[in-house]
């Protein structure tokens, strides 16, 4: 059988800084299985800029960012093989792939990096009433086929969800001369970034209609138009608010995905909020030796914190192998447990072991609502250790806070991590 | 041009909330926090610039489009100009990540470069 030290799965943002950190940690034998063509996953298509600002201390796009760490892999001599997909892999490591090339084969690995990024919900996952014409994609596949490809996707446009992909979007139909009449969205706030809201649709002149979903669209072979309509607190359509919009398309940015058949079918336990694997603060899932990182594990807003995150999956993993599998280094704590409460929709990791953490973990989440003036705390069982203090913060922004070691050990008995949001008096 | 004026700064993904003060004595950037935010404030409220991405055609590539943008951000007016050049243009395959483009975009003296690798089509 085929063996190597490390198998990652993905070639995109994730794998390949993950690839490239086990690499600087030592590790000679890695490989990179990707589905693609080439490497880079996302990035390929995502022209636009704003990329490695935390990285690389300059703005770039992301072909850009891509091959700059396109390059670090192959001048690191890290073997990668596209055009390979992964179809399971069995909990003791085993990773069946096809490709053209080599067929079915079965590679088994000492450590695994999964990073497999996510998708977007498509129509299907929506239940958007009305016909099934031609002219309805999800932002990311306009945006490929007007990136990659090279078609004019339509003229006339109205989007549903305001998802950063989907704004993104907005201004690219609006330079390549069409016209996107609207952004509805059914939340009251943008599931994107505020620049984004600046720089893509306020720049253009396009509204965003907070509220509103689409309740019909009309259509024989080609969309023809879709009607929008306000909703209520239970975000159900009112009647009696109902907008036409002529359209010849309708895009889709509705959220984002984790993309883990393959770790439900090894088994891992999953985060339910996330939809990616419980970790611990080494980025390992349930199972000893398999790690996960950058959107598989929970869907970031930056590039930039993907590649932090997937570093240290990489550095992990390279760890992992290089003790020779033991069955994770444990310090004799028991795990921390880190619990989302009060605003906080999850947090990853999941678990820390105090004992054996790096000197500093980082603690990223997300919020439930529109948070104005509220204070992000920590507890250590009862005990606040800190208090900061957001001006807003946002379901589509993500939030950190730092733990230090040093801090965790100061609390003897420690079991529980509460990061919760609350209201400044 | 006095007056007070809310921005959200587009330098970096944080999106900080900036208030601009425009008074007689000068322009006053508070809520940044970076230099990039005061510089952006200041633009934004003289002379509002972009930088403007997107994609050109290409000959015999193993890819129908390659990437572009700005070298640097341009003004706001002449987002539609400059998209009518990049419209216009087309290149041979190969393009490397920096070449040029477009030397001088809708007069704005900003070159319009590659911002990725295209290979030449084998099935040429």
């Amino acid at each position: 059988m085929i063996c190597h030290d490390i198998v990652i799965i993905g070639g995109g943002p994730a794998g390949l800084a993950a690839a490239a950190a086990a690499r600087k940690n030592g590790m000679e034998d890695i490989l990179i299985l990707e589905r693609d063509r080439v490497l880079g996953g996302i990035l390929n298509q995502c022209i636009h800029n704003g990329f490695g600002l935390h990285t690389f201390k300059e703005e770039l796009t992301g072909p850009e960012y891509a091959s700059r760490y396109i390059r670090l892999v192959k001048e690191l001599g890290i073997s990668c093989r596209t055009g390979s997909m992964v179809l399971s892999i069995s909990r003791d490591k085993e990773v069946t792939v096809v490709s053209r090339e080599k067929g079915l084969q079965v590679i088994r690995a000492k450590a695994l990096i999964l990073a497999m990024g996510c998708r977007e919900r498509p129509r299907g996952a929506l239940n958007i009433p009305g016909c099934r014409p031609a002219g309805i994609y999800t932002a990311g596949t306009a945006q490929r086929l007007m990136n990659i490809e090279g078609y004019r996707v339509g003229k006339e446009a109205v989007i549903l969800g305001s998802g950063d992909i989907g704004l993104i979007m907005a201004r690219r139909m609006v330079l390549e001369g069409a016209k996107v009449k609207a952004v509805a969205e059914l939340m009251p706030y943008s599931g994107g970034l505020k620049r984004n809201i600046v720089q893509c649709l306020d720049d253009y002149g396009i509204p965003l209609k907070l509220g509103y979903t689409v309740v019909d669209i009309e259509g024989q072979d080609r969309v023809e138009g879709v009607t929008l309509a306000a909703v209520g607190p239970d975000r159900k359509p009112i009647a009696g608010t109902e907008e036409h919009y002529r359209c010849d398309t309708l895009l889709l940015s509705c959220g984002l995905i984790p993309e883990n058949e393959l770790s439900k079918g090894m088994g891992l336990p999953m985060n339910p909020v996330t939809s990616g694997p419980m970790v611990n603060d080494r980025l390992e899932t349930g199972a000893a030796g398999v790690f996960a990182c950058g959107n598989v594990l929970h869907v970031h807003d930056l590039v930039d914190y993907v590649s932090e995150e997937a570093a240290l999956a990489g550095e992990h993993a390279a760890r992992y192998v290089r003790n020779g599998g033991a069955e994770s280094e444990t310090s004799g704590h028991l795990p921390v447990i880190l619990r989302a409460e009060n605003g906080v929709r999850y947090t990853v990791p999941q678990s820390l072991d105090p004992g054996a953490m790096a000197e500093k973990v980082t603690v990223r989440f997300r919020v439930s609502d529109v948070y104005k003036g509220r204070s992000v705390c920590v507890y250590l069982d009862k005990t606040c250790i800190s208090r900061q203090k957001r001006r807003v913060m946002t379901p589509g922004e993500m939030e950190q806070v730092t733990l230090t070691r040093e801090r965790l050990l100061q609390a003897p008995g420690l079991k529980e991590i509460t990061i919760r949001t609350e209201v400044e008096e | 041009m006095n007056g007070e004026k809310e921005l959200t700064c587009i330098g970096c993904p944080l999106g900080c909330l900036l208030t601009v003060n425009m008074t007689p004595e000068g322009i006053f950037v508070s809520g940044n926090t970076c230099p990039r935010g005061d510089v952006y404030a200041r633009k934004e409220v003289t002379n509002p610039t972009r930088i403007v991405t997107s994609t050109v055609r290409v000959q015999g590539g193993v890819i129908a489009r390659v990437s572009v943008k700005t070298e640097s951000d341009i003004p706001k007016e002449k987002i539609f100009a400059c998209m009518e050049e990049i419209r216009k243009t087309s290149v041979p395959a190969p393009v490397r990540i920096g070449d040029v483009i477009i030397r001088n975009c809708a007069g704005t003296g900003v070159r319009v470069v590659a911002t990725k690798d295209v290979e030449e089509s084998c099935d040429g």
